[in-house]
C-alpha cells in the first residue's frame, strides 16, 4: 500500500507538465484529424452545389444530353435509366437478400447456414467491377449490351447488405413473439410470415433503402452491362444510361457542358443518396 | 399448448407439410447466394484460362503489357495496386482511428452522433463524384506544387533537396522519383493515392468506432482512478484492447482500397509502365479492367483483363476472409 502512494505522488507531481502536455498535444491532434477527415465530404458538398446547382433547371429533368458541344440538354435518360435498373435489380436482390436473412435468422441450426452466412459476407467483399465482368459473361456474352444486365450486376452488389440487415433486425424479434403465434396454432411459416417479417418490417426497409443508395453510384459495373444510352430507353433488352455512368462520361469529357452537366448529376445523385441514408437512419430509429 | 413453441428450433409438429415446403422454398432462395457465388468462380476462370495458359506464371511476373503485340504481363498492374492501396492505408488508418477516438472518447454526444454520421456518409459517396472532384479540385492543386516544388527544371532547387534528403539518399537517381513530374496535369499515381486514402477512410473508422466502444468501461475506470491522463488511458487501455478488431478494419479497409474502380480509373493516368515516379501516371488492376475491358476485342487481350478481374476476386476474398477472423476474435470478449 505504501508503495502504491508513494508512486503514485511521484508520478503525478513530478511528471505531470510533461503529461500533461501530452495529453494536449494528442487530444489537439485527435481533433484535427477528424477536422481532415470531415473535410472533403464538406468541400465536395460545396463543390458540386457551386459547380452544378445552376445546371439543374426543368430542361435537367425532362431533355436528354445535349450532341458534344453544344449547350442546353439534360439527364432525362440518365434518371430513367437508373430509376428502371434499380427497380429491376430490387426484384431480385431484395427476394433473394431477404430470404437469404430469414434463413439465417429462423433457421440457424440448418448444416447449410454457415455457408450460406459466409459466402454472403465474402461476396459483399467483392469488387463492383469484377460482378460486372461477371454480369457480362453471363448476360451480355449471350444477349448483349442491356439494361437488365447491368440491373442483375446491381443486384448481385444488393443481395449481401439486405441479407446481412434482415437477418440482424429478425434476430431482434422477441422469441417470445414467435412462441406467442405458435400457440395460437400457427404453423411456423405464417408465424414467419405474418407476424416476425412485419415486426421487422421497418429495419428491413432500412436495409434495402441502404442497399440501393449504395447500387445508386455504381458506374464501374455498368460500364460494360448496362452500357449507356443517350436516348430515354426503358426497354430493357437494350442499352440503358445511368446517373452515375452519365457522371463518368461528362467528368472525363473534353467539353465544358457535359462537364457542367456531370456536376449537376453528381450533386442529384448524392443529394439522393444522402436523402436515402437519412431516411434510412430516420426508419431504424423508430423500431 | 407448449409443445410446438417448445419445438420451434426443429419442426413445428402440427403443419409440417407446409412448413417443409416453405423452408424448402427460403432454403433454395438462399442458395442463390453460393450459386452467385460459383457462377462467379467459374465465368471468371473460364475467361481467364486462354490468358493464364498462354502466358502461366508469366503474367504475374511480366512487366509488358501490350495489346498491339499480343503480350500480356501484369506486373504493373498488380505492383500499381499494390503501392496505391497500401500508400493509401498508411495515411487513412492514423485519421481513421483518431476520428474513431474523437467520436467515441472526446466528442459529448451531441456532436459525436453528427460527426459519427458525417463520417458514415463519406463511404456513402459514389467512387465516380470522387473521381470528378479529384479530377477537378486536386488535381490542378496538384499540378501547382508540381511546378513549384517539384521541378527538375530548377537545378538548384533540386541540389537543395538532395542535400536536405543527404541522410537516407547519396544519389539524385534515388531521389528522381519525386521530381519526374506527371504530363497529366496533376493526374498520376500520387492523386490516386490521396483519393484512395480519402475513400477508405470511413470503413476503418467505423470499424474502430464500434470496437473502441466495446472496451469495458471499468478498465478505463481503473487507469482514471489510477490518476492516468486521457492520452494514457487511450494509448495504454483501450487501443490495446481493441487492437485486433482495429486491425480487421484496417484489413477491410485494404479490401476496399485494392478494389477501388472509377475514381482511381479516373485520376491515375492509364499507364501500363511499372511506377518510377509518385508524380508519374500508373493503373491498378481495376482501373484497367475499367479502361481496356470494353476495347478489348482480340480473345486474349480480353482474357488477359478477366483475369486481372480473377485475380481481383481471390484477393477480396482472402482479404475479407481475415478481416473477418480478426474481428470475430474480438467480439466474444468484448461484448460482455
Amino acid at each position: 500500500m505504501g508503495t502504491t502512494a508513494t508512486s503514485k505522488s511521484r508520478v503525478t507531481a513530478g511528471l505531470s507538465i510533461a503529461r500533461k502536455a501530452q495529453n494536449a498535444v494528442m487530444g489537439s491532434l485527435i481533433l484535427l484529424a477528424t477536422l481532415l477527415v470531415v473535410a472533403p465530404l464538406i468541400l465536395i458538398f460545396v463543390y458540386l452545389i457551386r459547380e452544378g446547382l445552376g445546371a439543374i433547371n426543368l430542361d435537367f429533368f425532362t431533355k436528354v444530353p445535349a450532341p458534344e458541344g453544344e449547350t442546353g440538354g439534360g439527364l432525362l435518360n440518365a434518371i430513367a435509366g437508373s430509376l428502371s435498373m434499380l427497380a429491376m435489380a430490387s426484384v431480385f436482390g431484395v427476394l433473394i437478400g431477404l430470404a437469404g436473412g430469414i434463413f439465417l435468422a429462423e433457421y440457424p441450426r440448418h448444416p447449410l447456414m454457415p455457408t450460406i452466412r459466409l459466402v454472403s459476407d465474402v461476396l459483399s467483399g467483392i469488387p463492383a467491377i469484377v460482378m460486372g465482368l461477371v454480369a457480362y459473361g453471363l448476360i451480355v456474352l449471350n444477349f448483349g449490351f442491356s439494361g437488365f444486365a447491368g440491373a442483375v450486376a446491381l443486384g448481385f452488389l444488393m443481395i449481401p447488405i439486405v441479407v446481412r440487415t434482415t437477418e440482424e433486425v429478425l434476430k431482434l424479434v422477441p422469441q417470445t413473439v414467435r412462441e406467442a403465434g405458435l400457440s395460437l396454432g400457427l404453423p411456423q411459416w405464417l408465424v414467419t410470415l405474418r407476424i416476425v417479417l412485419p415486426a421487422a418490417a421497418g429495419g428491413i426497409i432500412t436495409g434495402v433503402m441502404l442497399a440501393l443508395a449504395r447500387v445508386a453510384g455504381e458506374a464501374a459495373p455498368l460500364l460494360f452491362t448496362a452500357f449507356g444510352n443517350p436516348n430515354v430507353n426503358l426497354d430493357p433488352t437494350k442499352p440503358m444510361s445511368a446517373l452515375p455512368l452519365e457522371i463518368y462520361r461528362g467528368a472525363t469529357s473534353a467539353y465544358d457542358e457535359n462537364q457542367r452537366m456531370a456536376k449537376a448529376g453528381a450533386l442529384l445523385l448524392i443529394v439522393l443518396i444522402f436523402v436515402t441514408s437519412l431516411l434510412a437512419r430516420r426508419f431504424s430509429r423508430k423500431i | 399448448m407448449s409443445g410446438p413453441a417448445r419445438r420451434l428450433p426443429t419442426r413445428a409438429g402440427m403443419s409440417s407439410g407446409s412448413d417443409t415446403a416453405f423452408r424448402y422454398l427460403i432454403l433454395a432462395l438462399a442458395s442463390v447466394i453460393v450459386l452467385v457465388f460459383l457462377v462467379s468462380l467459374y465465368l471468371l476462370g473460364k475467361d481467364s484460362w486462354p490468358a493464364l495458359q498462354r502466358f502461366g506464371v508469366e503474367f504475374f511476373t511480366q512487366r509488358t503489357w501490350n495489346p498491339v503485340t499480343g503480350i500480356f504481363g501484369a506486373a504493373a498492374m498488380i505492383t500499381g495496386t499494390l503501392v496505391t492501396s497500401f500508400a493509401a492505408l498508411i495515411i487513412s488508418v492514423p485519421l481513421a482511428i483518431a476520428s474513431a477516438l474523437f467520436v467515441a472518447e472526446y466528442a459529448p454526444r451531441w456532436l459525436a452522433d453528427p460527426v459519427g454520421y458525417l463520417i458514415e456518409l463519406l463511404a456513402a459517396i459514389p467512387s465516380v463524384v470522387y473521381g470528378l472532384w479529384a479530377l477537378f479540385v486536386i488535381a490542378p492543386v496538384l499540378a501547382k506544387w508540381q511546378i513549384t516544388f517539384f521541378n527538375p527544371e530548377y537545378p538548384e532547387r533540386l541540389a537543395l533537396y538532395t542535400k536536405c534528403a543527404g541522410i537516407w539518399a547519396q544519389d539524385q537517381t534515388t531521389l528522381q522519383c519525386f521530381f519526374v513530374p506527371s504530363s497529366g496535369a496533376g493526374r498520376g499515381l500520387a492523386l490516386a493515392v490521396i483519393i484512395l486514402t480519402v475513400m477508405i477512410l470511413p470503413y476503418t473508422a467505423s470499424v474502430a468506432r464500434d470496437v473502441i466502444r466495446l472496451v469495458p468501461a471499468d478498465q478505463r475506470e481503473a487507469m482514471y482512478a489510477l490518476g492516468a491522463t486521457k492520452w494514457e488511458v487511450i494509448s495504454r487501455a483501450i487501443l490495446p484492447y481493441a487492437r485486433a478488431g482495429i486491425m480487421g478494419g484496417v484489413i477491410l479497409a485494404l479490401g476496399r482500397a485494392l478494389g477501388e474502380t472509377l475514381a482511381v480509373a479516373m485520376v491515375i493516368g492509364d499507364s501500363q509502365d511499372i511506377i518510377k515516379s509518385i508524380w508519374g501516371n500508373a493503373s491498378t488492376m481495376a482501373s484497367v479492367i475499367a479502361n481496356q475491358f470494353g476495347d478489348a476485342q482480340e480473345t486474349l487481350h480480353r482474357s488477359s483483363v478477366i483475369t486481372l478481374g480473377f485475380i481481383l476476386f481471390f484477393v477480396s476474398v482472402a482479404v475479407n476472409l481475415l478481416a473477418r477472423v480478426l474481428i470475430q476474435r474480438l467480439t466474444p470478449q468484448g461484448v460482455k
